[in-house]
């Protein structure tokens, strides 16, 4: 493992039954570094998360995380809030924290993302754009090293998944966070990552580096050349910032 | 939440909580229509005795200590047998709803068991206890165990599984899973199954009372029949019509306190 990588994965396989899921993966991620996992449904990304997060265990291969207490440094959210229907706001971001300074702490993330005043409330009193940002407070609680994020914004209207890409964004880039992000917009992956993978017939068929301080007009192409390698279209392909 | 509704004269406003009277609407209508009935001479005593009639019978009854014996007898089945057999059928739902070799072990024998109609097991228990307190607890018990047991099963297998996966990402321990997670996602199932096995529970009881008891409401209502004393035994079917919505109202009132959650709603957003 190279000393600056945070997650590396060698030769990963994993089956399930005579399905394959994941064929020979091999990647490398950064400290600090945020990776947008891209592809058609099927292509094996929530797999490949699943696996970093440690919910499942490769059939071959492995995957190496550079830190000692993993699991407490890595935080998943996912495409369902999750929250507990019975905790409130609070409770839920206290729930499983090891941390003494618990209820302060939790107040603070919920400033963070603008829920300071939902505190007592109930995850049924929320919208659904609220509850995204109380599940990705509570992922933040345990201060992880690792966050990685299961299609979180695939549900939400086109104004509020803006407006949670930024604050997900500002926090990484504030708390200098590595994240994994699996979605199905290539849009998305080329506005937020620094690194795009796309996922293919299970395994990471091609790469996409993002400019730094991408424009919209940057992000268009980026974009366009992801969804020309994933459909397979050569004008696409060719697009160049 | 109550609506209430407001009855103007042009200068007070009288404010009725409608949700409150609706539900005992009924049945003053009936009571009424029964006493009225009754004083015309529509209804003979020996048929159905009039319930001015009946409330004497209790005043009395409750004078003499009798009522209060026979109803403290019978609310001591009900309540041990209840706490025996929901206990049984919560411990047993509990480990068969987390282990699959549990389940596997003794779920199909449970349910072979549950097919049986408890009261027929009657004449078996009476054999085997005889008549005193064992025999009614037990039969009430066992009336009680499968309403708790199939809805605490039901209740812990159906837990989203979603939340148990994101209990795992927290890395919770058994103990954390049952407590945090599993118990309080099944909570509403069970408290179904405690509601239930309170209907059960009075059911089982009138029976064995009625078949094999020397004292108890049941008793008291059988050895009304004997003495052709109608008005006992309108009494002692009312005292069970008014302990089974007690039952029903102290469950009620468990269901607010620990599911508060689920009658909140998006007011704030």
């Amino acid at each position: 493992m190279n000393n600056n990588s945070m997650i590396t994965i060698k030769n990963v396989n994993k089956t399930y039954d005579n399905l394959t899921a994941l064929h020979d993966v091999n990647l490398d991620i950064k400290q600090g570094e945020f990776i947008a996992l891209v592809g058609m449904s099927g292509g094996g990304k929530s797999t490949l998360l699943r696996l970093i997060a440690g919910l499942e265990k490769p059939t071959t291969g492995t995957v190496d995380i550079n830190e000692t207490e993993t699991k407490s440094l890595m935080r998943v959210m996912f495409q369902e809030d999750r929250l507990l229907p019975w905790m409130s706001v609070l409770d839920n971001l206290s729930f499983g924290s090891k941390d003494k300074n618990t209820k302060a702490h939790a107040q603070e993330l919920l400033e963070l993302v603008e829920l300071g005043d939902y505190v007592d409330h109930f995850p049924n009193q929320l919208s659904g754009g609220q509850k995204q940002r109380v599940a990705l407070a509570r992922a933040l609680m345990s201060h992880p090293k690792i966050l990685l994020l299961d299609e979180p914004l695939g549900a939400l209207d086109a104004l509020t998944r803006r407006k949670m890409q930024d604050l997900i964004l500002d926090i990484c880039q504030k708390q200098n966070l590595t994240t994994i992000l699996v979605t199905h917009d290539v849009e998305e992956a080329a506005r937020m990552a620094d690194r795009i993978i796309v996922m293919k017939d299970s395994t990471n068929s091609y790469e996409e580096d993002c400019p730094k301080n991408r424009n919209a007009g940057q992000i268009g192409i980026v974009a366009d050349r992801v969804l020309g390698e994933i459909l397979e279209e050569p004008t696409l392909q060719k697009q160049t910032a | 939440m109550q609506k209430p509704i407001a009855l103007t004269n042009n200068k007070k406003s009288i404010r009725l909580p409608v949700d409150k009277i609706l539900p005992f609407l009924i049945p003053i209508i009936v009571i009424l229509f029964w006493q009225v009935s009754s004083s015309l001479g529509w209804l003979s005593s020996s048929v159905l005795p009039s319930p001015m009639a009946v409330v004497q019978d209790g005043i009395k009854l409750t004078q003499s200590g009798e009522l209060p014996k026979n109803l403290s007898i019978s609310l001591y089945r009900a309540t041990v047998g209840l706490l025996i057999g929901g206990g049984v059928g919560f411990i047993l739902g509990f480990i068969n709803g987390m282990s699959n070799t549990c389940r596997l072990l003794f779920d199909s024998s449970i349910q072979m068991f549950r097919n049986i109609p408890h009261l027929a097991l009657i004449p078996l228990i009476i054999l085997w206890l005889g008549i005193n307190e064992s025999a009614k607890i037990s039969l009430v018990a066992i009336g009680t165990m499968f309403p708790v047991y199939i809805n605490t099963f039901h209740g812990i297998r159906s837990v989203d599984p979603d939340l148990i996966e994101m209990g795992k990402s927290y890395e919770l321990s058994r103990s954390q899973m049952f407590f945090k997670i599993i118990f309080p996602a099944a909570l509403p199932q069970i408290l179904v199954g405690i509601r239930y096995a309170l209907g059960v529970m009075w059911t089982t009881l009138i029976v064995a009372e009625t078949i094999s008891a020397s004292s108890g409401i049941g008793y008291m209502a059988n050895n009304a029949e004997d003495f052709v004393d109608m008005e006992t035994v309108i009494l002692c079917i009312v005292v069970y019509a008014v302990l089974g919505k007690i039952s029903d109202l102290v469950a009620k009132s468990f269901e607010s306190l620990l599911l508060e959650w689920q009658n909140t709603g998006r007011s704030n957003v």
